[in-house]
């Protein structure tokens, strides 16, 4: 097998991602709006910031990773394109990995990038390690986009499907929101949190490509 | 690829058998025991209604569409063209072509099968400023990346004008001299000579 349609799934969606103008973008500032209008809402009392920062920073990842989500595999069927992938001579869960992989990689990593500056604004304290903070919020984003892309995938031939995606992922959510809330707020027994977030996101990587290209084989049925 | 070259031997081989095929569209029943053989060099026109089941049947055997009764045998590598043309928005004839010779390692001269087909001028243009018939002709000139024993058109002539017609004629002409084979959903003149007509 070579790796030769991988790496063009992989090309184009990443061209189809920057092709859209500000499609890219859309996300960021979603995730970014949604954490600044939490301290308004609140009240900027420092020390109630700092303990709801992180849990604040994970519900905006999860919901910012579900914006962009409805089109990658919907386009495709539209357009046609993904009768030619199903043709290829790859396995499609690496055509469907790929394409999700540089979905995150314009729409997911910015998030991840964002995040310590989101937290300096929750008034993380001096000594917080911002760099690995972004790392842990990055490793999640990945389970998140992958599980969105199984929704993404199974929704790919409804109109709107947007809730649908939110439907499906949203449960698949829940242990990368824990333990990645968990890794950050250093909550009791944090300290093997980090390993377990490590251990979701794995999990997502290693089955998520395999429900999406039974579903996309269902939605060109 | 070469015109009138004999690219497989042997007549006596199948490119394509499919037998007792069916297939329920929700409750309904669109089409059951169809059954075709494709030989190499032959042409097969799929007539029918709208409804038919001509686009399902091409499905079927592109191993797109899984069928409810009977079985495809694929021998051979196939071209699909479906009624969607398979371009991105933003993608031009050029890196059209360049994006799926790559995906299928295919070693082909892009630029002299753009010309072949017409569409040097809107090579770089992007898919969503094209007419129909521009999409068309690029989606048709994905035929000429990779030479495959079988190729499956739906449509194909749809938004083509009389000379991007006479250009896919020439090029299912010369696919069948050199022993390919062509399966394709037609609606009034086929314009070439079918080997076989099946009427669903």
């Amino acid at each position: 097998m070579s790796p030769a349609p991988i790496l063009s799934a992989f090309r184009q969606a990443l061209g189809e991602a920057w092709a859209g103008g500000a499609g890219a973008l859309l996300p960021l500032g979603f995730f970014a709006g949604a954490a600044v209008l939490v301290p308004l809402g609140i009240g900027t009392e420092p020390g109630m910031l700092r303990a709801v920062g992180p849990g604040i920073l994970w519900v905006s990842l999860a919901l910012s990773s579900l914006v962009t989500l409805e089109r990658i595999f919907q386009a495709d069927v539209e357009d046609g394109a993904l009768d030619l992938w199903l043709q290829t001579s790859a396995p499609v869960s690496a055509i469907a990995a790929a394409k999700t992989f540089a979905h995150w990689l314009t729409a997911g990593l910015p998030l991840a990038l964002m995040s310590p500056v989101l937290a300096l604004m929750f008034q993380a304290e001096a000594g917080t390690d911002l760099l690995s903070g972004a790392l842990i919020y990055g490793l999640g984003g990945l389970a998140f986009f992958f599980w969105g892309g199984v929704g993404a995938a199974l929704s790919a031939t409804v109109r709107r499907g947007g809730l649908l995606i939110a439907l499906i992922a949203l449960p698949l959510y829940v242990p990368t929101a824990i333990f990645g809330s968990m890794a950050m707020s250093g909550a009791a027994g944090g300290d093997s949190a980090p390993l377990l977030l490590v251990a979701s996101t794995l999990f997502s990587l290693a089955l998520a490509p395999f429900a999406m290209a039974a579903a996309l084989r269902l939605a060109a049925d | 690829m070469q015109l009138g070259q004999r690219v497989y031997s042997g007549d006596d081989v199948q490119l394509l058998t499919a037998s007792g095929l069916g297939i329920l569209r929700g409750e309904r029943v669109l089409f059951e025991g169809v059954s075709l053989t494709v030989a190499p060099g032959e042409a097969m026109v799929l007539r029918g209604p709208n409804g038919a089941g001509k686009t399902t049947l091409l499905r079927m055997l592109a191993g797109l569409t899984r069928p409810e009764a009977g079985r495809v045998n694929r021998g051979a590598a196939l071209h699909w063209v479906g009624h969607r043309d398979g371009l991105k928005p933003n993608e031009t004839p050029r890196t059209h072509l360049k994006l799926w010779a790559k995906a299928w390692g295919a070693d082909a001269d892009v630029d002299a099968i753009l010309n072949d087909m017409g569409l040097s001028r809107p090579a770089d243009v992007a898919a969503r400023y094209l007419s129909a018939g521009q999409r068309r002709r690029a989606a048709l000139a994905r035929l000429m990346l990779e030479t495959r024993p079988v190729w499956l058109l739906d449509e194909p002539f749809t938004a083509l004008d009389a000379e991007g017609r006479d250009r896919v004629l020439a090029m299912v002409a010369g696919h069948r001299q050199g022993g390919g084979a062509v399966v394709a959903a037609v609606h009034g003149d086929a314009g070439f000579a079918a080997s076989r007509e099946m009427v669903l």
